[in-house]
């Protein structure tokens, strides 16, 4: 699973990235992470409210910091 | 619904809704006592004459403290939790296909309700314009987005009353609505970095606050409160330690002599004053309302607040991802030449 997390490096996207890597250690799942900062790139997954979290290219949440177990929900169908 | 299950959901919304309306009760309280119990501590326990000098300047730090902090952080809530039933999402797809005109007035009045962070001006300025959405229009929306705001907005109802709250929402939503519109009939479009135009929306485009229930609502709102609390109490201390400063020391007519209603260029250098420095709406309430009680005119106090919290230096190097400097230039006289004007028409009608 490829997870990208979106957002220019304010407080909120190290926020969502802590979040994100904890659901994948707490679900066992293979996962490689990547950052998308710049705005360009941002935009063209259709985001206007950072955070956002694309799972292998899909946007699955933005405009906001979820929790741990959020996020587990999130993944966990999409881990298949 | 099962039966057993349905004990249970009422339970629980008799336990939310319950404490939220303690929560309020609380918060009530705290309102009530607040100004009797600094009068009561100051005064009565440390023996201060609250006419003095220092008296009336602590009791206004102690005093203003508590009641911003409530006010933060009640409407914050209240803004927050109405606000997740809006997105940006849903504003885009409002503003879609609308007209200039019709579309900046849309577009102001939107940027007032819709969740929206300065932080996410440029891939917000992206998501619109290259979803076709022209250039004026969403000038309009990022213009009254910061410039009439939740903090702005309680501050101004607990400190002056409903009046000049309506009087700053009003004018700003006119700046908002004009500057946008300016800047669509100039026809800039040249002056946006020619990458906007270039992006390809692709994905589809999810709701942010889709499927929110309301234990989630009232969550985002504590959360908010929270966080925009941890983020302005710098700008809140300093603020209220200078109109303190004000309040005690100031002469009376000091600033009524040299910043007042007659003196024609107070407005100008208000907002010459106004646009570089960068705070918010909890630091300049606070000194406002100082000045106020100091005889400075309420038109010259609003255009310095709105030149303070609508533009500043952090957003326009964040902007110039998006527009050349010419067209920062523009959006900075223009907003800048609009509330220099509202703030010399507050000064000829109060």
């Amino acid at each position: 699973m490829n997870i990208k997390i979106l957002g220019s490096g304010c407080a909120n996207c190290v926020n969502l990235e802590k979040a994100a890597k904890q659901a994948v250690a707490d679900l066992g799942i293979e996962a490689t992470f990547e950052k998308v900062t710049d705005y360009a790139d941002i935009a063209s997954y259709g985001i206007m409210r950072t955070p956002g979290l694309v799972v292998d290219d899909q946007v699955v949440l933005s405009g906001r910091v979820p929790t741990t177990a959020q996020v587990k929900e999130l993944l966990a169908p999409l881990a298949g | 619904m099962s039966s057993t299950t349905h004990p249970e959901t009422r339970r629980h919304s008799i336990l939310r809704w319950g404490g939220l309306l303690l929560a309020a009760a609380i918060w009530w309280a705290l309102y009530l006592v607040n100004e009797p119990f600094w009068n009561w501590l100051i005064g009565g326990v440390f023996g201060l004459d609250l006419t003095s000098r220092l008296g009336s300047g602590v009791q206004f730090f102690f005093l203003d403290t508590v009641k911003i902090v409530l006010l933060l952080a009640g409407i914050i809530f209240i803004v927050t939790v109405l606000r997740s039933f809006m997105s940006v999402e849903r504003t885009r797809a409002l503003l879609g296909g609308k007209r200039e005109g019709i579309g900046n007035v849309l577009a102001a009045g939107l940027g007032v309700v819709t969740p929206f962070c300065s932080c996410s001006a440029v891939p917000a300025f992206i998501g619109f314009v290259a979803s076709g959405i022209p250039l004026g229009v969403t000038m309009s929306f990022l213009i009254a987005s910061p410039l009439v705001n939740e903090v702005a907005i309680a501050l101004l109802l607990g400190l002056f009353g409903i009046g000049p709250t309506l009087m700053y929402v009003a004018a700003g939503l006119v700046i908002a609505i004009l500057a946008g519109y300016t800047i669509g009939r100039l026809k800039l479009e040249r002056w946006v970095e020619p990458f906007v135009f270039e992006t390809r929306l692709r994905g589809q485009v999810i709701d942010s606050t889709a499927g929110l229930t309301w234990d989630d609502r009232i969550q985002m709102g504590v959360e908010e409160v929270g966080s925009i609390l941890r983020k302005i109490w710098p700008y809140l201390l300093i603020g209220i330690g200078l109109g303190a400063a004000i309040h005690g020391w100031a002469p009376e007519d000091f600033f009524a002599t040299y910043a007042g209603a007659d003196n024609p260029f107070a407005v100008l250098i208000a907002v010459a004053i106004g646009v570089p420095l960068y705070s918010n709406a909890a630091g300049i309430l606070p000194l406002i309302d100082a000045l106020y009680a100091k005889g400075m005119p309420m038109g010259t106090l609003l255009a310095f607040m709105m030149a303070t919290v609508a533009l500043s230096l952090p957003e326009m190097i964040l902007l110039r991802r998006v527009l050349k400097p010419r067209l920062i230039a523009v959006f900075v006289s223009v907003t800048a030449i609009g509330i220099v004007a509202v703030g010399y028409l507050f000064n000829a009608i109060l």
